[in-house]
């Protein structure tokens, strides 16, 4: 019945993927999944949420699928839908149920950005029934003990439109993440795109002062991720003033004055 | 060709200037001089002065005689361009401080002109204000204000720097050069500078002053280097100022001691070493950045800063330690009082180890180690920054009542009080069409809560109204964004079988299938968010005050059902140092019992002066998020207030505002009952963006059958 069957395999985290722990949410994530808890991780934007997913699954050995949410996106597109085929409708999986079917961990990334009425179908896979109905074909489609559900909330939006219901968080079992403490995160830099120590180092304080930054005209400081991409910018022969520029300065704001003094700070450093 | 004007005798000028300036002329001051000076000047000069003075002598005649008095020295030098910009700044600092700095911005002519030669090169401390203050905080530690002064200095609480730069040719060169200015004002808050007693060290010496100023030249050593291990880049743009504006010159015999301020670690103590070791040695010339050290000033705000932090800290701690015997079970033993509250906390100094040389704290209350607040954490790293340290007397928590000083907002109604100051207050600049300039900061306005008035009016007025507002209800309902089944659609969550069965049958025709053949659900959100600005002056009193009110019981009961965002806000104030706003319905706030009677308990005040307002509302609507944000006046005549605020004047400035407010993606609307609208109206607002309601009676009803129109 199936039309576009996807193979468990396809989802698998096949290798390591690397990460560094900033605490004890390894440990912490591996007893909730043996209890079959749900998770939600907090924390703001590229400090590492996904990449732990994935190396959790990998961890695991349970295959991952990810949906990134956006504010189109309804319960439908996550249990399923009809399609056409040829003079015949088919049912199609949507990627929750599928994750459900297979036993995998399915992870709803920025959860509050979707359409209020998936929360609807997320509310009974979250408590002890872990089950997922699915309306149209009328099944019931009950989680084997492997599968898991993660969603990921950015609390660091303020408005009241983005907020996680309490009806809805109180159902998981939450993490916090913050951005790596300096040291972590200069290795992280070095690994994820091999670049030196010693610019490392200095793109981590350049992190720092956009950081002071929050709240008084920046929304959020740069992330791990942003500090990633300049560094392998740096690797590839960019001048590392013009790369700080090009992947945190530009990626942070577009308000000309402050612009114009991350650049100085960026330039301040190296 | 044009025909050349012959230019004003003197006798023509003397009669066209007595007339502008009669206040201020008397029969031993005439403007008999005046009109010689000017009588030399072509017409167009000549015109071009008599318009100014005009325009200057209605802000104030005084300054108009200054001005016709320096106005042929500014001729000669000036361009007709830098000309108009030197009386726009003489009228700004009029504005700000006076007739006297006004009068010597006129007197000063010559060096107005040498800037407006350089104006290409220069840079003003307002084009770099904004970029600074934001630099600066971002080097961290605490926040830093940026002002401009005379001198430059930082008394560790704020950073003055000039009012504009032109030592280097180029704009680029002269931002730098700021930069550094500011940079090394900061890292004299950062790395330590004020630490040590510098007055009593520095009055040690026979001569104070030369010591101070070679003490800041061996700290500029110092913290130069501290900027070269800490911000390379930094360091790189002073070195290459340096090199253009003039290298430091050390004499040899010195060496020594600047190697041990440039090593790694050095303090503000070894600075002072070298001060006592090098005291009486030539002074080096300032480096172009370095501008003077205040110690006295710094150590005052220094101190004052100090003792409200020990403040904060103590009632913070006290905080803290309320919080955790609330939340602990009762003490197992009533330990004796010696072990008081005091002796259970800690503040725990570790390496950081994120920060070579520098430590980590952490309060602990009985050995075990809290998190404080974030307000407390950034009290201690002020205190860490000032004094290196939390010293052991900080460590006690305040007694009861101790953290009550200075706490809580201020109350806005105690400005009024006592004498005037601007603190907490909204600044707002204001159009002056004369000047075709806005006078910088000129309107101060505060908001205020509508005192609320339990009278019964919101019931009555429902009671009134009842027939109409359950038919308002109705229309409004139908307005409501409603889910609708889209069909033959491409995507959709569903099939759509009337197209599916079509596009077979077409198929089966030979012909090609049609691929729209899903339905979609959606949702038609209203994304409306709206500001009503109702006038509160004090022509209003009597019914239309009370149609007013009506309108908005309406108007309230209407948009609940719509689910539209709106807020409520009365405005009215006396003369622009008094502009006030008064809150009735926050965007945030849902219609309650004390909305409806802060609806109630909207009364007659002052007078209108709707430029700040219409500004100050723009600014809070710009922090919504909707498609469509309407910003609506509920108004009764013209703008008018009590300083000059009336005719041409009034208006010119509030078609300004709303010009503003167009530009910040806001639609103005304007519902008046003034039978003259005609007049003005279309001028503010725009041909088609008002409604006037010539039976005040009918106003309850118009607004929100208006409202309905406007937004369908």
């Amino acid at each position: 019945m199936d039309a576009h069957a996807v193979s468990t395999k396809e989802y698998q985290v096949k290798t390591e993927p690397y990460y560094e722990p900033q605490g004890d949410e390894i440990a912490l994530f591996e007893a909730a999944y043996r209890n079959q808890i749900p998770v939600l991780l907090k924390g703001p934007t590229g400090c590492g949420k996904t990449r732990f997913m994935e190396h959790m699954a990998w961890r695991l050995g349970r295959p991952l699928v990810t949906v990134s949410c956006h504010d189109d996106l309804t319960a439908s597109d996550l249990v399923g839908r009809y399609l056409i085929t040829s003079a015949e409708t088919a049912w199609v999986d949507g990627p929750l149920a599928h994750a459900v079917r297979i036993g995998a961990i399915c992870y709803l990334d920025e959860i509050v950005e979707a359409r209020k009425d998936t929360t609807v179908v997320i509310h009974p896979l979250a408590d002890d029934r872990r089950v997922l109905p699915v309306e149209k074909t009328g099944e019931l489609l009950e989680a084997s003990p492997e599968f898991c559900l993660a969603i990921s909330y950015n609390p660091g939006y303020q408005s009241v439109l983005k907020d996680l219901k309490q009806s809805t968080r109180q159902r998981f079992i939450a993490m916090e993440f913050d951005y790596p403490a300096p040291e972590l995160e200069q290795r992280i830099i070095v690994r994820e795109s091999g670049i030196g120590l010693g610019i490392a180092e200095k793109l981590v304080k350049f992190a720092g002062m956009t950081r002071n930054l929050k709240g008084n005209g920046l929304d959020e400081g740069a992330s791990t991720r942003l500090l990633v991409h300049a560094a392998k910018l740096m690797v590839t022969g960019i001048d590392p003033r013009r790369a700080c520029r090009g992947a945190i300065a530009e990626a942070l704001t577009d308000d000309a004055e402050m612009l114009a003094a991350i650049i100085e700070l960026s330039a301040s450093l190296f | 060709m044009t025909i050349p004007v012959a230019p004003l005798s003197t006798a023509e000028l003397e009669e066209r200037l007595d007339e502008y300036l009669d206040p201020v002329l008397s029969s031993r001051r005439t403007a008999g001089g005046l009109a010689a000076a000017l009588a030399e000047f072509g017409r167009s000069q000549q015109e071009f002065v008599l318009q100014w003075v005009g325009i200057i002598a209605k802000t104030n005649a005084e300054l108009a005689f200054q001005f016709a008095a320096q106005a042929p020295e500014g001729l000669r030098l000036m361009l007709p361009d830098d000309l108009e910009s030197w009386i726009i700044q003489a009228m700004d600092t009029y504005d700000r401080m006076g007739l006297y700095p006004a009068s010597a911005v006129f007197h000063d002519s010559a060096t107005y002109a040498v800037r407006a030669r350089t104006r290409d090169s220069s840079v003003t401390f307002d084009d770099v204000s904004g970029i600074l203050e934001i630099f600066v905080r971002g080097l961290s530690g605490r926040a830093l204000k940026l002002q401009p002064g005379e001198e430059i200095y930082t008394d560790t609480g704020t950073l003055f720097l000039p009012a504009s730069l032109a030592r280097l040719p180029n704009k680029e060169g002269n931002f730098r050069l700021y930069k550094a200015m500011a940079a090394h004002q900061w890292a004299q808050t950062w790395y330590g500078t004020f630490r040590a007693d510098l007055s009593e060290v520095l009055a040690g010496f026979p001569d104070q002053e030369k010591a101070t100023q070679l003490f800041h030249a061996l700290e500029t050593v110092r913290l130069d280097a501290c900027l070269a291990a800490d911000l390379p880049g930094l360091h790189r743009d002073m070195q290459e100022l340096q090199n253009t504006l003039g290298q430091p010159a050390y004499p040899d015999a010195w060496n020594g001691q600047l190697q041990a301020l440039r090593t790694p670690g050095a303090s503000v103590q070894n600075t002072i070493d070298a001060l006592r070791a090098l005291y009486g040695a030539a002074i080096p010339p300032p480096l172009c950045y370095q501008g003077t050290l205040q110690a006295g000033r710094a150590e005052q705000v220094t101190a004052q800063r100090a003792a409200r932090e020990k403040d904060q800290f103590r009632a913070a701690l006290a905080r803290l330690l309320d919080s955790k015997e609330k939340h602990a079970e009762p003490a197992a033993e009533p330990e004796d009082e010696s072990k008081s509250r005091t002796e259970r906390l800690r503040v725990e100094r570790t390496p950081d180890p994120d920060r070579p040389g520098r430590w980590r704290y952490e309060i602990t209350i009985d050995g075990r180690p809290v998190a404080p607040p974030k307000d407390v954490r950034s009290t201690m790293d002020s205190i860490v920054q000032d004094l290196g340290d939390i010293p052991d007397d900080y460590l006690v928590a305040a007694g009861d009542g101790g953290y009550q000083q200075d706490g809580g907002e201020k109350n806005p109604d105690d400005v009024w009080k006592g004498t005037y100051h601007e603190e907490g207050a909204f600044l707002y600049n204001e159009w002056d069409y004369r000047r075709q300039h806005y006078r910088k900061h000129w309107c101060v306005l505060r908001e205020v809560d509508v005192h609320p008035l339990d009278d019964g009016f919101v019931s009555r007025t429902r009671v009134k109204y009842a027939a109409s507002i359950a038919s308002l209800r109705k229309s409004f309902e139908a307005l409501r964004g409603d889910e609708r089944l889209l069909k033959r659609q491409k995507n959709g969550d569903n099939i759509d079988f009337d197209a599916v069965v079509e596009a077979y049958a077409d198929m089966r025709h030979g012909m090609e299938m049609s691929e729209r053949v899903l339905t979609k659900l959606r949702k038609l959100e209203r994304n409306i968010a709206v500001m009503f600005m109702v006038d509160m002056s004090g022509s209003t009193k009597g019914w239309i005050n009370d149609a007013e009110r009506e309108a908005l019981v309406l108007l309230c009961e209407a948009l609940e059902v719509l689910g539209d965002r709106y807020a409520i806000y009365g405005f009215s104030g006396i003369t622009r140092k008094r502009c006030e706003l008064y809150r009735v319905k926050r965007f945030d706030e849902p219609y309650s019992d004390m909305v409806r009677s802060r609806i109630a308990g909207i009364k007659p005040e002052d007078y209108t002066r709707m430029g700040v307002t219409i500004r100050h509302l723009t600014h809070l609507l710009s922090q919504v998020e909707a498609r469509t944000k309407l910003l609506i006046t509920l108004s009764d005549g013209k703008p008018d207030d009590y300083d000059g605020y009336r005719g041409d004047y009034g208006i010119e400035d509030t078609r300004q505002a709303l010009i503003e407010a167009k530009r910040d993606g806001i639609h103005p609307f304007c519902i008046t009952i003034d039978t003259e609208a005609r007049d003005y109206l279309p001028h503010m607002y725009g041909a088609v963006n008002w409604a006037l309601i010539d039976d005040v009676r009918r106003l309850p009803l118009k607004v929100s059958e208006i409202y309905r129109r406007l937004t369908t």
